[in-house]
Parts: structure tokens; C-alpha cells; sequence
């Protein structure tokens, strides 16, 4: 016998006394949790996300889209960035100002390529007001998991109002599960000394969101 | 489980040396004291914290009553989106995949994220004796591995250590492992994270197999997610070419819908954080952007066995948040290694027995490393009645009877060891159900009061070390009643 | 009203006073109550020890005993937790075991009518100021079964704050275990005992005279613990409190 049909086997007689005409799992399970989190206009939401975003030690900017590839260019040249990492399908007009190097991420470079780049500019997929957080779904304005992870310091814009939702379940509707998911909330941190949050160990010590509106 | 917990003592010998260590005590104070509060503030913020709650307890309780069908489902669409899935009966098979994978792909080491599966089934021992080095990445498993150390906690395994404790053991023995710490390391956590950040750096780089666990199995659409702080975890599952994961079966939920309720508990549950920093979903493989091959191998290990007991298989909701042992004082002042188990605290003391049985010292004795005061059931996000299940495993215990172990009925025999109480227990049922024998004895003991000492002898220390015992009243409220008819006849 | 005094075993036996502050409290509110002198125990400690089936006994003993009477009322929140939260679950388990419906039906009786003192006062004779008299500075602590498992909330403190001439100060930690915990306290006499220890330090630091709790057993345990340590505290039950009056005090 298999091991998969020793343990199915194993459920099967574990479960004996789960009757054979248990409701559906639709009927199982009370949804009466609420969607989102209190009644606010759409500019509130986005001023939550702002807000969330900061208290977990993100860096947040607003612009419109004129002003954008200035505020880019003044961001990578503060940091002092040499070379910058761009989606494949990052808007051109992003850094059409800023100066670093441009660099593709191709399958065939390695982390340790990836490791020598200063900063990352990508898009979002959506962004949750309540929770401060941003998720990335590999779309080309995003790319590949690694760049978001690799260099030190992310660059990310969320349009809003489009982007932004206020919750989890929210954010969970508009997701697509069969793409690659990386959700970020600030920057890397750990709460493994004395259980007290430090920001900045292995992703991205400096996460900079622009609200681009 | 591991070997290194073969052996273990009894719980209560096991908590002595933590209960007199006062450094212990107050790194174990100090954590879980900081996170309590912030916890209570971060559930605070969601009115609907009960609703989530019920709805969390439903969602698990609904997957384990239909376990079968939902893992079967995982199976294929974890295979149609490009993964291969295993199944491992036990530790020693999960281990035999594991090793043949690495093995398969030529090389010898592989770089892990932090994983309750992997640590339970012993699989960087098992590497190592296959010739294959797991390096462990989490900040606090590193500190672990680093200081030959065991986990004492599920969140943050290094717990019992402050950060001077960790500078020291980075100090002499990163260098054994690979990139020393850096020169003139204080104690600043935020240094001690950066010394981690270089020493892992050059492992995560040059990595070619990941090994991680999962938080959640989607059943219908083949994801998986893992919930993380630091970013190894993103390491891990993003640049290796090949991804193992260990992931035991009770991990699966029905619907990809199903995580809008444990991303919004879990958080808040463990590092009490609105969000953590970091949580990865995969599906299967994706072209051209992370691990090429996916392995997930499917954890029995006497999972099946908890799940057959109708009383103890809600220990098999727990999403590892960690939340009651923050909040347990039994586990503030043992600490986790006296649990002897990977999973310490109240939902050790409930899922050790079970995954392991009772026969061990330690075993069965962790049913009752609790004074049931209740916190950890109230904090749980997935309404795990610790409580009922302790004392259930306690009548395990002292009774015996049926159980399951490794798929088969058997009918334990009662503990050794348990043979005065059974006897005192047996006589004061007897004394209770004839009242009129309970009130001779009153009266005998408030007859010879004076004979009393405050202090006992023998087995009675278990008490009297510590505590005065109360003094025998001149006669107990029956005779006063009887005499009285409770004050109405004026008397006193 | 036919209300029976559920006193327990503990307090029959090593706290009578207790008992007559009960007593004395509900006649002075005009409550008849009795004793029925056939009681024992719930079955707590056999039950919560792992022996529930030499518990099912004691259950059925109590139903015999208590069945009758319209409302339950004892001075203990762990015992009033063991017949509201616990028999019903005997029941059920006895159910599971293939031994069909009788002692569930035998036990449901006694299940809502049982209260513990202060729900009793609150909750039943709508009462908060008892007309009690106690000039002495107390800290309470709520016991866990109480808070947690009968979910006793701010009852017991209402009633504290309302006796004259008492001053209540807040217990740094209140919601924390004791670290009685019935035959834990035995199994586990270490843990226990740093536990009770931490209990005392805790209420020290409040400068209180009086440590109040709902809950005798755990008093007999912190004061066993405060008299070891010398604290100068007294462990008082919070019926006796609530039954000293200007012209009877308590001593």
C-alpha cells in the first residue's frame, strides 16, 4: 500500500463518526465578519493606507503623475543609487528623469547580480488601507519576485484611488491565486529579539510607497 | 518526533532548573508580557475579532471533518499547476523524501525557512547524517542552530535568550558557519539583525534548494502561503531552483476565500501586528520567475491519530500563532524546553501527547503542566478548548482505554505511577456519596485540630514547601448549621 | 424563593465562616435559604484530575441534592463552573461513550439554576449595594473559573465598591492565574509556587490590607503562601466582606 492511500485510509476511519450527510461547506461556515473595517470616503482610505504604511516604518510620498518622474529621480539620487532594477513593463515616463543605470532583470543573471543593484522601482498590484500593506502579483510593471527582494531599497507606486482597497477580503477578491503573491508591509523587520519588532534584516531595509494620484 | 527529546523527564522535574533560573525568568517575563499587551491592542482594533474567530473554528473544523476529500483536491491542483506532491506517513519517510530530492539535485546543502514541520520530524538531523547541511535562516532558528540550542518557543524559538546572550553566541560562533559577526557587535538588536543580514546573505546567494513548511494549503486552487517578518522566507522560496515543502495535512482550507479570515487573525495573533511584514503565495510553478521544480510532501506523523480522537482533533485547528504561550504563566515560568517537544506551551501540552501518545514520562506528563486558568483558549483565534483537551488526555492517562496509534486501534492501559491517587480518588468518591462518612471525617479532623501541623511531611511537602496550611476550624458549617438552623435560632 | 447554599466540600470542611457569611448575607436580604445537609462535592477535582467517570457519581449526587430547589447559590466560582460548564459536557461525553441519555437528563436540571454568589446578587436580586460595612483596603482578584468560565466580569468589584468604608485598589496582574489550579498545585508544586509567590508580590505592592477573591481554594493557596512569606496581608473570602455590617463587623 501507499503511504497516500495508508493515510487517506487513516482519515477515513479517524472520521467514522462524521456523519455522511454533514451540510456543504457553504452552510459550515458563518461569513458574518465584517468586509471592512469602518465607513470612510474613498480620500479616507487612502489616507489610512498612508498612515498605516508609516507606522510600520514605510516611507510615504504622494504625487500626481507630472510630478512623478522628478520625485523617481530625486528618491534614487538621495539614496545615491548607481544602478536601478525595471520591471519589464514598468511605464517608461517613471524614470524617464532619474539617472542611475537601468538595469533588465533577465532569468539568466544571478542573485549575486541582483545583490550588487542599490534600488528597485516597481508597481503594485493592489494595496489594503487597513493592514498598510502592498501586494505584488509579478504583473510587468512588477516583475520577477527576486528584484522586489534582492536590492535594499524598494521603490514601489500604487495608484490611487484604483489600486487601493480598505481589507484583507477585499484584497483577496481582486487577486489572482495562480500568479505569484509577495503582500509587504514595511519593510523587513523581526520580532525574534526579546519578541520586540526591529526593522531591517533580509528584504528590503528601505521601502519608499509613492501614492501616485 | 526528534531524538533529542527521547528521554525527557517529567514535566515538573523538567521546569525545576527554568523555575530557579531568575535570567530565564525574566527574559520569558519580559517577552511575553511585551507581546500581551500588544496583542490585546491589535485584536482590539476588529470589532468582528468574535466573528472571525467562530469563523476561523468552522472553517478548520469543516476541512478536518472532510480531511480526505480536501486533501485529495490539494493533490491535484497542486499536480496540475506543476508541483509534485508526496505522502509521508511518519517522520522517518518525510525525511527518506526530503534527503532523495536534495540528493537528486547534486547538491549538499539547502537553505530553510522557519518550519514547526521540519523541526518535528528531526529533518536537519537526518539531512546531516545523508551528508547534506540545512542552514536555518529565520533570525531566531539561527541563534538556535548557532547555539546548539533547542527551540523553546513556536514564534520566536531563541526566547529564552536576551540580547546579550545572542551578541555572545553570534560573537564565537558565526564564524564556524560561515561570514563572522561583524567586528565590535553590541547588543542593539538592530546590530545582531544586521549581522544576521551579512551572515545569511552569501547562503541565500548561492542557494540551489529551498526547504520550507506552509502556514495554509488553498485545497481548490494548489496554493500555498507562508507568513514571515525578516524576508528569508521570500529568500528561500524565491531564488533556489527547487522548493521542498513539508507541510502537515491539517494545514489545508477549502477555498482560496477562506485566508481572508486567517490573514486577518494570524498577525494579530502572534507578532501582533496588523500584518506581518512579509507573506509569500505560490501556486505550483511559474515560468521564468522563481523555484523550477515545487516538491510538496504531506506530514502524517500521527496526525490522523489526533484526528480519530472526537474530543482531542481540535487541537488540529492551531495555525502555530503562538498566542497561548504568551499568555500561559505555567509557560512564562518552566519555559518551553521543559515541555520537551518542538511545540511547547498549553497547545504543546495537547498536541505532544497526541501526536506522540502518553507512553513516554514526559507525555504523560504534559496533560497536566497546566493549572487550566483558561487564558490560552481565550486568546486563541481558532477557539481551541486547550482546557477540555487537557483534562481529556489527563482521563487518557489515568484511565486508559481506546486510542490510535498509527492507524490502529489499541486500548491503552492506565499510567503507572497514578496508583495512590486512583485509590484516594476512589475513597473520596466513596466519602462524597455517603454524606454522612464525609461528616464523621469533618468532625475527626476539627476533634484533633490542634494535633495539626502547618507544615506536612513526606509527599505533603508538594504543598506545605511552600504554603502554610490553613488551620481546621473548631467545627465545619454542617454542625454549626445543624445546631443553629443556620442562626435562626439566635445562636452563634 | 426556595434557595439551597451549595457551600462545597472545601468550605464546609476549612471555611465555615464563609459559609455563615452567606447566610447571614442572603437573610439579611430576605432571601430564605437552606442547607441541604445530604450535600458533598461537585466532583471538581476527581473530574479536572482525569477521573471524570468517579466524578459522575458525585454529579448525580449533586442533582439528587439540589434538584428541587429553584435557585443554587455558592460562594465558589470554580465549583459553580464545574455544574454549568462541565456537567453538561459529562453528558455528552457519557452520550459519545454509547451510554445513552441518562445522566445528561439526571444532570440538566441543576445546570441553569446554579450561580455563583455574586452573579446571585447581581444578576438574580438585582442588588449591588448590599449595605455591607468594611473599612479596610482591599484589592481583588478575580479567580480564573469566575472570570474566565462563568464570566463573573466587574459583578464582584461592583459589590466591593459599594461597601462602606471600604477602599478598593487595583492588583497589578489581576487577570493572571494564582497558580492554585486544584491538584496542580500538587503536580506541579514548583511552578505553582512561583506562581502564588508572583500573586503575592503583586498584591503587596498594592499596600492593601485584605487580599479578596470569590474563590476559597485559591485563597487557601495564596494565603498558605502569604503567611510563608510574611506578608501581613489577610486572605478574605468576598463574603464575608459583603456580610459585615456597621453593627455586626466582621472581625
Amino acid at each position: 500500500m501507499s503511504s497516500r492511500e495508508r493515510i487517506l485510509g487513516r482519515v477515513r476511519r479517524a472520521l467514522a463518526d462524521v456523519p455522511a450527510d454533514e451540510g456543504p461547506y457553504e452552510e459550515a461556515v458563518p461569513r458574518d465578519y465584517l468586509r471592512e473595517h469602518g465607513q470612510r470616503t474613498t480620500e479616507e482610505t487612502v489616507e489610512l493606507l498612508a498612515e498605516n504604511l508609516v507606522d510600520y516604518r514605510a516611507v510615504v510620498h504622494r504625487c500626481d503623475a507630472e510630478e512623478l518622474p522628478l520625485l523617481v529621480m530625486r528618491l534614487l539620487a538621495e539614496r545615491g543609487s548607481q544602478e536601478v532594477l525595471v520591471p519589464p513593463g514598468l511605464p517608461p515616463e517613471w524614470l524617464s528623469a532619474a539617472d542611475p543605470v537601468r538595469v533588465h532583470d533577465r532569468v539568466a543573471d544571478t542573485a549575486r547580480r541582483l545583490d550588487r543593484v542599490d534600488s528597485v522601482v516597481t508597481g503594485c498590484a493592489v494595496a489594503i488601507a487597513e493592514t498598510g500593506t502592498i501586494v505584488l502579483d509579478g504583473s510587468p510593471d512588477q516583475g520577477r519576485r527576486r528584484i522586489s527582494l534582492v536590492p535594499d531599497h524598494h521603490i514601489c507606486v500604487v495608484r490611487v484611488p484604483d489600486q487601493v482597497v480598505s481589507s484583507v477580503p477585499q484584497a483577496l477578491e481582486r487577486l489572482d491565486p495562480t500568479r505569484p503573491l509577495t503582500w509587504i508591509s514595511g519593510p523587513s523587520a523581526t520580532s525574534d529579539i526579546e519578541l520586540d519588532r526591529v526593522e531591517g534584516v533580509h528584504g528590503p531595509r528601505t521601502l519608499e510607497v509613492i501614492l501616485l494620484g | 518526533m526528534t531524538g533529542t527529546y527521547l528521554g525527557m523527564p517529567a514535566f515538573p522535574k523538567a521546569a525545576h532548573d527554568a523555575v530557579h533560573n531568575p535570567v530565564l525568568r525574566g527574559n520569558l517575563r519580559h517577552a511575553t508580557h511585551t507581546i500581551r499587551a500588544k496583542r490585546a491592542k491589535a485584536v482590539g482594533e476588529l470589532p468582528d475579532w468574535a466573528a472571525l474567530r467562530e469563523a476561523g473554528r468552522r472553517i478548520k473544523d469543516h476541512t478536518l471533518r472532510h480531511l480526505d476529500h480536501y486533501l485529495v483536491q490539494l493533490e491535484e491542483s497542486v499536480t496540475a499547476a506543476g508541483g509534485t506532491v508526496h505522502w509521508a506517513a511518519d517522520a522517518e519517510e518525510a525525511n527518506r523524501i526530503v534527503a532523495r530530492l536534495v540528493k537528486e539535485t547534486g547538491e549538499s546543502e539547502v537553505v530553510k525557512v522557519k518550519s514547526m514541520a521540519t523541526q518535528e520530524i528531526g529533518l536537519n538531523e537526518a539531512l546531516e547524517a545523508e551528508g547534506i547541511r540545512a542552514y536555518e535562516t529565520d533570525l531566531a532558528e539561527l541563534i538556535v542552530q548557532l547555539g546548539k540550542d533547542r527551540p523553546s518557543h513556536i514564534l520566536v524559538p531563541a526566547i529564552h535568550r536576551n540580547r546579550g546572550e545572542i551578541r555572545d553566541i553570534f560573537r564565537t560562533e558565526m564564524g564556524e558557519w560561515g561570514r563572522p559577526a561583524p567586528e565590535g557587535l553590541t547588543d542593539t538588536p538592530a546590530e545582531l539583525a544586521e549581522a544576521a543580514r551579512l551572515h545569511l546573505r552569501e547562503k541565500f546567494l548561492r542557494a540551489k534548494v529551498g526547504v520550507s513548511g506552509a502556514n495554509f494549503m488553498v485545497a481548490e486552487t494548489g496554493t500555498l502561503v507562508v507568513v514571515e517578518s525578516e524576508g528569508n522566507g521570500r529568500m528561500c522560496l524565491t531564488l533556489p531552483e527547487t522548493l521542498i515543502s513539508v507541510v502537515g495535512i491539517e494545514k489545508v482550507v477549502p477555498t482560496w476565500r477562506d485566508l481572508e479570515v486567517f490573514l486577518q487573525t494570524l498577525p494579530r495573533s502572534s507578532t501582533a501586528e496588523r500584518m506581518n511584514p512579509y507573506t509569500s503565495m505560490w501556486t505550483g510553478t511559474t515560468d521564468g520567475d522563481g523555484p523550477r521544480a515545487f516538491h510538496l510532501v504531506l506530514l502524517d506523523n500521527g496526525r490522523t491519530d489526533t484526528l480519530a480522537d472526537q474530543v482531542g482533533r481540535q487541537a488540529l485547528r492551531c495555525i502555530r500563532c503562538s498566542a497561548c504561550l504568551n499568555v500561559c504563566p505555567v509557560y512564562e515560568r518552566a519555559g518551553g524546553h521543559a515541555y520537551g517537544s518542538v511545540y511547547p506551551g498549553p497547545i504543546g501540552a495537547i498536541l505532544s501527547p497526541q501526536l506522540r501518545g502518553t507512553a513516554s514520562e514526559i507525555d504523560a506528563s504534559l496533560p497536566y503542566a497546566s493549572s487550566l486558568c483558561g487564558a490560552c483558549y481565550e486568546v486563541c483565534p481558532v477557539a481551541i478548548d486547550i482546557p477540555e483537551v487537557l483534562v481529556h488526555l489527563r482521563e487518557r492517562v489515568v484511565e486508559g482505554g481506546p486510542a490510535v496509534r498509527q492507524g490502529n486501534t489499541v486500548v491503552l492501559q492506565p499510567a503507572k505511577g497514578h496508583a495512590a491517587e486512583r485509590a484516594a480518588m476512589r475513597a473520596a468518591r466513596w466519602a462524597f456519596t455517603h454524606p454522612g462518612a464525609l461528616r464523621t471525617g469533618q468532625r475527626l479532623a476539627s476533634r484533633t485540630r490542634r494535633l495539626h501541623p502547618r507544615a506536612l511531611p513526606g509527599p505533603g511537602r508538594a504543598w506545605s514547601g511552600t504554603r502554610d496550611l490553613p488551620a481546621v476550624p473548631p467545627e465545619p458549617f454542617r454542625d454549626w448549621w445543624q445546631r443553629t438552623r443556620g442562626g435562626k435560632d439566635g445562636a452563634k | 424563593m426556595r434557595v439551597a447554599l451549595f457551600l462545597t466540600c472545601v468550605n464546609d470542611t476549612l471555611y465555615p465562616d464563609t459559609g455563615r457569611a452567606v447566610v447571614k448575607l442572603l437573610t439579611r436580604l430576605g432571601v430564605d435559604v437552606d442547607f441541604p445537609m445530604a450535600q458533598t462535592c461537585c466532583g471538581q477535582a476527581h473530574y479536572n484530575t482525569g477521573y471524570r467517570h468517579e466524578a459522575e457519581p458525585l454529579a448525580r449526587h449533586f442533582s439528587d441534592v439540589f434538584g428541587e430547589y429553584e435557585a443554587i447559590v455558592t460562594p465558589s466560582g470554580s465549583c459553580g463552573a464545574m455544574v454549568r460548564e462541565l456537567y453538561p459536557r459529562m453528558g455528552e461525553r457519557a452520550r459519545a461513550e454509547g451510554r445513552g441519555d441518562a445522566l445528561a437528563r439526571t444532570l440538566a436540571p441543576v445546570v441553569p439554576k446554579t450561580y455563583e454568589l455574586t452573579e446571585f446578587l447581581v444578576d438574580v436580586l438585582g442588588v449591588t449595594d448590599v449595605g455591607a460595612y468594611y473599612p479596610h483596603t482591599v484589592t481583588y482578584h478575580p479567580t480564573c473559573h469566575g472570570l474566565r468560565g462563568l464570566g463573573l466580569g466587574d459583578r464582584p468589584r461592583r459589590l466591593l465598591q459599594a461597601v462602606k468604608g471600604l477602599e478598593l485598589v487595583e492588583l497589578p496582574g489581576a487577570e493572571e492565574c494564582c497558580g492554585f489550579g486544584g491538584t496542580f498545585a500538587l503536580k506541579n508544586a514548583e511552578v505553582s509556587a512561583a506562581m502564588g509567590a508572583d500573586k503575592v508580590r503583586n498584591a503587596e505592592s498594592t499596600g492593601a490590607e485584605v487580599l479578596c477573591a470569590a474563590d476559597n481554594s485559591c485563597l487557601m493557596h495564596l494565603g498558605g503562601t502569604m503567611s510563608r512569606l510574611r506578608t501581613g496581608m489577610r486572605p478574605v473570602h468576598i463574603a464575608e466582606i459583603l456580610a459585615s455590617t456597621e453593627e455586626e463587623p466582621a472581625v
